[in-house]
């Protein structure tokens, strides 16, 4: 496929140099990290950044032996044609080279589903090419933008089931397909593309609430039922797995049925697509993040935003790519992780895992003053 | 509004069907050919004898008339679609004698009210029709507003007019509108006196009313 020729922007360059110095201090030791760490915070605060936070690395050596890793996601790139929108395909094209561009590599990239705006295969293919270029192996999710124009198959066709687990370097995983709703096409006789066209629309409230459905519960409770409790679990769902605002189906309808077959598990961590903006929830020890979308940044709910989240600062609307981005996963050899937002055009956002664990009250991220209203 | 008068011929349509006979052919002689008072659509049956027949008939044609009219039901469909779109004021405060006759805040009837009503709430739906619509929007890359403000969040009406930086002057809603329309949408700007301007601006606001005016406010 023909690549756009990709001039790296300030932004790019910034970043690169930025996570050039991360790698080199993750190879340090402590009392060197110490020094590094200051020194940057001081580089920091001369360049008149208040955010040092974000320049400290964010691995750490766990100390017994276990292999900490660290993937990456791209998710909700919310393709068209590349002829009927162009620039959400260079958004697409910027995350593949922004994570290709990673030294290390990551072990894996999430997708994070909504890769297809109208779940059109054309869309699909686009996406499946763009995705191709990825050098780190690829695991995909699906969204609900890639599902209701033929009920997924299109999208199963070409990436596989929709639902799995699997196992990497200790850490269960599970990828969910969170976004099935209860018939409302049938009776109104819809059309398919009305039917994608309906639950693409965010606010159109002509649409049921997601689910995972008693059925595919079933199947996680088989498949957990095999994997011991102390092993750190990972859930990828498109939904947040938990209640945040129904109307935008920031909500997963049977999200406590869900949180139940995860509560025995001593680490776990939900990450989810959908919400395209920092989001950060706790409920026990359950920990939730969700991920940016490459496309456009969606503005908080009016009602629900947990009281752990940090809010992004406001998108600016003078820049189509403020507000949006990928991310990385590091997780821990006690299975825990830390959620980074790699924000274009800015400062990238650690949310850790001593500020989950410690329910918001220590290691907070900077918090913006533009607060959404 | 084109639209609101074609639903309504629609609706009469179903009443006023002409029956003439099928022109003919080899079908046998009971078929009629129904043909709906706009002189277009059209269907072959057997004459009615029952009531439900007659309406099965005339429910057929309007069905066939919505296929070839998409959007003729358009404010049954956004009110579907945005259940959540706040009602106007109903005024009822403004029902019973008030000062007496000869007043012209006692003279109101139920009628103008709900007619105030039902013109304010369509006018506010057609906004969130165009809103909602890059087709109407006349994007270039498909996209609407809502693809970034669900329910018309983030567009603060109630901080109008306002010193926006990145235009280095005082502007009013309609401004940041047209900003919008043009950057992130890819479209014309649009005057400020088209209807799907004035229709947008009744959305917006409708969207936030109960909050509070706080002009200047980024
Ligand atoms: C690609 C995303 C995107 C699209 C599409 C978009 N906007 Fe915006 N718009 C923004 C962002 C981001 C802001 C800044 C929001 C903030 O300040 O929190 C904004 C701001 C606004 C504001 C001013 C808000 C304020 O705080 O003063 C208005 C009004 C507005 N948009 C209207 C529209 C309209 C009408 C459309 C459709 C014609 C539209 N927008 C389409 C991204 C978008």
């Amino acid at each position: 496929m023909p690549r756009i020729p990709h001039i790296k922007s300030l932004e790019t360059r910034h970043e690169e140099s930025r996570v050039a110095v991360l790698r080199g201090l993750e190879n340090l030791g402590r009392r060197d990290f110490l020094k590094v760490a200051a020194a940057s915070f001081g580089a920091a605060a001369t360049m008149n950044l208040r955010t040092p936070h974000s320049y400290q690395p964010v691995k750490i050596d766990p100390g017994n032996g276990a292999a900490p890793f660290r993937f990456a996601y791209i998710s909700d790139s919310h393709l068209y044609d590349r002829e009927v929108n162009e620039r959400f395909v260079r958004s697409l094209l910027r995350a593949v080279d922004d994570i290709n561009a990673q030294d290390p590599a990551p072990d894996f990239v999430l997708f994070g589903g909504d890769l297809a705006q109208l779940g059109q295969t054309s869309e699909l293919k686009l996406g499946a090419q763009i995705l191709g270029a990825l050098k780190a192996p690829v695991k995909m999710m699906v969204g609900e933008h890639d599902w209701y124009l033929d009920m997924g198959e299109a999208w199963r066709e070409r990436f596989g089931a929709d639902r799995y687990s699997f196992d990497h370097k200790g850490v269960h995983f599970v990828v969910l397909n969170s976004v099935l709703e209860a018939d409302f096409w049938t009776a109104r006789k819809l059309s398919p593309m009305e039917r994608m066209l309906t639950v693409a629309g965010l606010d159109n409230g002509a649409q049921n609430p997601f689910t995972v459905g008693d059925e595919q519960r079933a199947w996680l409770a088989q498949d957990l039922a095999e994997v011991d409790k102390k092993t750190p679990l990972v859930v990828f769902s498109h939904s947040p797995l938990y209640k945040l605002y129904k109307p935008w189906n920031f909500w997963t309808d049977d999200a406590e049925e869900v949180q139940a077959l995860l509560r025995p598990f001593e680490a776990v961590s939900v990450i989810h697509g959908h919400t395209h903006q920092l989001l950060t929830q706790r409920i026990e020890h359950l920990n939730f993040h969700g991920m940016l979308s490459t496309a456009w940044p969606w503005p908080y709910a009016p009602q629900g935003l947990p009281e752990i989240t940090v809010q992004m600062n406001r998108p600016n609307p003078f820049n189509p790519l403020d507000g949006c981005g990928t991310g990385q996963v590091h997780v821990h050899a006690d299975g825990l992780v830390d959620k980074i937002y790699d924000l274009w055009n800015r400062n990238p956002i650690t949310v850790s895992k001593v500020f989950t664990s410690s329910g918001g009250k220590s290691d907070r991220p900077p918090a913006t003053t533009k607060k959404s209203y | 509004m084109q639209r609101i008068q074609l639903s309504t011929i629609a609706g009469f349509g179903m009443l006023i069907l002409t029956l003439m006979p099928a022109c003919g052919d080899a079908r046998g002689d009971t078929a009629v050919n129904v043909l709906m008072c706009d002189g277009k659509t059209s269907i072959e049956v057997k004459p009615a004898e029952t009531a439900d027949e007659g309406k099965a008939i005339a429910d057929s044609l309007m069905a066939q008339w919505r296929q070839n009219n998409p959007g003729a039901n358009w404010e049954a469909d956004v009110r579907r679609s945005h259940p959540r779109v706040p009602r106007p004021h109903d005024n009822q405060e403004l029902m019973g004698d008030g000062q007496g006759p000869g007043h012209t805040y006692g003279a109101f009837t139920a009628d103008d009210l709900a007619l105030w009503e039902r013109e304010t709430y369509r006018t506010v739906l057609e906004g969130a029709r165009i809103f909602h619509s890059h087709k109407e929007l006349g994007s270039t890359i498909a996209v609407s507003c809502d693809m970034c403000h669900p329910d018309a969040a983030n567009t603060h009406p109630e901080t109008y007019p306002k010193y926006q930086v990145q235009m280095g002057r005082v502007v009013l809603l309609r401004d940041m509108i047209n900003w919008c329309l043009e950057h992130p949408v890819r479209s014309k700007p649009i005057s400020p006196d088209d209807p799907r301007m004035r229709a947008m601006e009744s959305y917006i606001l409708a969207e936030r009313s109960g909050t509070p005016l706080r002009y200047g406010k980024h």
